[in-house]
């Protein structure tokens, strides 16, 4: 089985130039992998650095050491040190994120700001939006909402939108940060199916669940983050 | 993702006597990407951008452009002739005052089939039509085609301004704080506007602004500048997410929030 | 207590057409540059004249750098050789050159004018001077000199196609009549004085050299004869001349441009020549037009 994802000897703090230069210390040596097909989760307390890991992965966040190893086009990318026009390349075909919160595009209908990510990969509008249609009915999604823009919606409306457009592509690396934090039972199910889905045609997800049922469902195995805590060190 | 950058900026300095303007300024900008470049007033941001646009000549530094033919210029070895062509063909340049990029006297239309006009168009009837093609694309009404600029809001004049700079199919455009001085509801319509134009076009873009909202909005990658120099350059959602550097810091903290 | 100035014969005499020899040589350098770079606006000296500016104190020092002892002198105001202008100015290169001066065009060899070109054709050798209140076409639209300046010399000149589309857009036709944009030679864009758009055809492909003096301006340029002169247009929007539903009422001419004249405060009106010259020698040669039938049917 491939293994599109590579986390090895990661290192993460944060120096707080505002507060005397303080350095603080967020994920030590961080190792681990994902591979096609499986869904890895990421346990532990809040504020022990799950999110920062993900966000690490995705490049919003600069890592201090380490390598973050991604399958993109035959070959091997290291978020860690790549420039940011490879990492916008990366985001684009290789690895898509689902945050807890829906970045709002103004004045940009629903149905466009999920459909966005195939069209930047050059699909034609009419398909992209197909797709987008059919993953919001999957999701419940009342169709009058689907022209309007998503910024006056609901939380758990939004929440819908931010997952249809995270899961449209065939993104073969996805990280999930609290996709179902606010859905309801329905809708949440909905979403496992989702992912059942992805773990099928060999998609490999990484994610943060607080919901235990949804873990329950979805998680081939746990990986506690409170190993990487540089705070059990000093403990 | 296309194989050569489009521009590429060499240690490109500007000295006004002893004072810096900017400082050993390099980058690459590759087709279709959008470059932020933010900092305080005075921070050499708007000299960095008139250097590398040419309306400035810089001290010291050189600037390769890749042409539509595919050749490699050096901007600051062109002719006046050739690079004034450029300015009008392939590129494309927003003030922030809509005033400085308009012809306040003529009409919106004659606004917008200038370039056309310049590059030997003489056909009234197609230029008409490409000007009422491109005021809708900007939202504006085509019934204020034969209005004046001096007629419109101040936002109409910036769309209007856009779309001056966008009837020739430019590849780079510049900005210089597209948005400052509008409204804010009036900025949202504008952003989301040159949001959708770039991706539609395919557009280069460097765009100055002392607003990280508008960075983080509009570009793909963005450059810190404090006293001339370039002090933090990356990825926008990285450099917004996790600043590194004491200067930045400062700046992302002192967003306000809503 | 008076002074006495010694008078011999009245007045102190003027150096042949009133400017001195230096200013003429400094002038007719200016005009051959002119010549050399059809079109082109050459800056030169111009001097203070005894008339004021917009009195055609350009075209009067062009023609004074010019003439010589045997020219034969005509000067036209809006085609006519009896308005003010026209005839002060005769009058002035009478008294400070003594040449001989017409009112005939073909017996012309050098024809001063404002607003007109004669109706009939010019011919080689002949010399006509334009007084030109504004040289620069690009004026009104960027009024930036040094940058109307870098645009003639870049050729860059869309600019004036703009103040046609305006035009068109706002009157549904180019509707500008006087001072017609043309491109001389096909290369500079040129202001041929507020001459009606009628004349312009004139000018293309001329026997006779046409000269053009801005004394306010400070610009003299010109049209080398045989040169290609072509008024600005659009594909879909050509270049037309203006067209008169009548003939001349004096002299019954076609195909000439005529001024309107208001014959009473009760409506009446007749359009005539406005090439007074033209139109005398059509009426000499037994031509009438339907006001001067009617008059003489009256009789």
């Amino acid at each position: 089985m491939a293994t599109p994802l590579v986390v090895a000897e990661v290192f993460k703090s944060f120096i707080m130039h505002l507060r005397e230069g303080i350095r603080l210390p967020v994920v030590n040596d961080v190792n681990f992998s994902v591979a096609s097909g499986e869904c890895v989760v990421l346990g532990g307390p809040s504020g022990i650095g799950k999110s920062s890991i993900l966000k690490m992965l995705y490049g919003n966040y600069a890592v201090d050491a380490g390598q973050i190893l991604v399958a993109h086009r035959d070959k091997i990318v290291n978020i860690a040190n790549a420039d940011p026009r490879t990492v916008l390349d990366v985001r684009r075909h290789t690895m898509g994120y689902v945050s807890q919160f829906l970045r709002t595009v103004p004045r940009v209908c629903t149905l466009d700001v999920v459909a966005e990510p195939l069209l930047a990969r050059g699909l034609e509008t009419g398909e992209a939006r197909e797709e987008a249609s059919a993953l919001l009915s999957q999701l419940n999604l009342p169709r009058e909402l689907w022209g309007l823009p998503p910024a006056t919606f609901s939380g758990g409306e939004q929440q819908r939108v931010n997952i249809a457009r995270g899961f449209i592509t065939d993104h073969s690396i996805l990280l999930l940060d609290e996709p179902t934090a606010s859905l309801d039972a329905r809708n949440r199910r909905v979403v496992i199916e989702m992912i059942t889905e992805k773990k099928r045609n060999g998609v490999a997800l990484l994610g943060i669940f607080h919901d235990e049922e949804v873990r329950e469902a979805v998680a081939d195995r746990v990986l506690d983050v409170m190993q990487f805590s540089p705070r059990k060190a000093a403990a | 993702m296309s194989e050569a950058p489009l521009l590429k900026v060499n240690a490109v300095s500007k000295f006004y006597g002893q004072r810096i303007g900017c400082k050993e300024v390099s980058f690459e900008l590759w087709p279709g990407e959008v470059l932020a470049i933010v900092g305080e007033s005075g921070s050499g941001k708007t000299t960095l951008l008139n250097c590398i646009s040419t309306r400035l000549l810089p001290t010291t530094g050189s600037v390769e452009y890749a042409m539509r033919d595919g050749s490699i210029r050096d901007l600051y070895h062109m002719s006046e002739a050739e690079r004034r062509f450029l300015m009008r063909t392939d590129w494309g340049f927003v003030h922030q005052n809509p005033a400085d990029g308009l012809r306040m006297t003529v009409s919106a239309g004659a606004n917008v089939g200038e370039r056309l006009m310049a590059v030997g168009n003489r056909h009234y009837g197609n230029i008409r039509s490409t000007a009422i093609d491109w005021l809708t694309r900007v939202e504006i009404g085509t019934d204020r085609i034969d209005d004046a600029p001096r007629a419109f809001s101040g936002g109409m004049r910036q769309r209007l301004q856009i779309a001056r700079n966008l009837v020739t199919g430019p590849r780079l455009v510049f900005m210089d704080e597209p948005t400052g001085g509008l409204d804010v509801s009036v900025q949202a319509r504008l952003l989301d506007l040159v949001r959708g134009l770039v991706n539609d076009l395919g557009l280069a873009a460097i765009i100055v602004t002392h607003d990280l909202a508008v960075a983080r909005l509009l570009s793909h990658r963005m450059m810190v500048m404090k006293d001339g120099h370039v002090i933090e350059h990356g990825l926008t959602d990285r450099v917004l997410d996790d600043p590194r550097e004491p200067y930045t810091q400062l700046l992302v903290s002192s967003i306000l929030q809503v | 207590m008076s002074l006495e100035v010694p008078f011999d014969g009245g007045l102190a005499e003027y150096n042949f057409a009133y400017l001195d020899e230096q200013t003429k040589r400094m002038i007719r350098r200016a005009i051959l540059k002119a010549i050399a770079i059809p079109g082109y606006q050459v800056p030169f000296a111009s001097r203070e004249m005894p008339m004021p500016y917009g009195w055609g104190t350009g075209g009067v020092q062009v023609t004074a750098s010019i003439l010589g002892p045997d020219d034969v002198l005509k000067v036209i105001d809006q085609g006519a050789d009896d308005t003010t202008n026209a005839v002060s100015i005769r009058a002035f290169f009478q008294k400070v050159a003594n040449v001989a001066v017409t009112t005939h065009t073909k017996d012309a060899t050098i024809i001063q004018t404002r607003h007109r070109i004669p109706e009939q054709t010019l011919s080689e050798g002949q010399v006509l001077v334009y007084q030109v209140p504004i040289p620069e076409p690009l004026r009104f639209l960027e009024p930036r000199e040094t940058e109307t300046r870098k645009m003639h010399a870049l050729e860059e000149y869309g600019l004036m196609h703009v103040k046609l589309y305006e035009d068109i857009a706002h009157n549904g036709r180019i509707s500008k009549t006087y001072a017609y944009p043309v491109k001389v030679a096909g290369r500079y864009v040129m202001d041929p004085s507020p001459t009606p758009k009628f004349d312009n055809p004139k000018m293309h492909m001329s026997d006779a050299l046409q000269l053009f003096g801005a004394g306010r301006e400070k610009r003299i340029y010109a049209i080398p004869p045989h040169t290609e002169v072509v008024s600005l247009d659009f594909d879909d929007h050509p270049f037309e001349i203006q067209r008169f539903d009548k003939p001349c009422a004096l002299c019954g001419a076609e195909n000439v441009y005529l001024d309107e004249v208001i014959l009473d405060d009760k409506g009446g009106r007749m359009f005539v020549c406005s090439d007074t010259d033209h139109c005398e020698e059509r009426r000499e040669q037994g031509h009438a037009g339907e006001l001067l039938a009617r008059q003489e049917a009256a009789e």
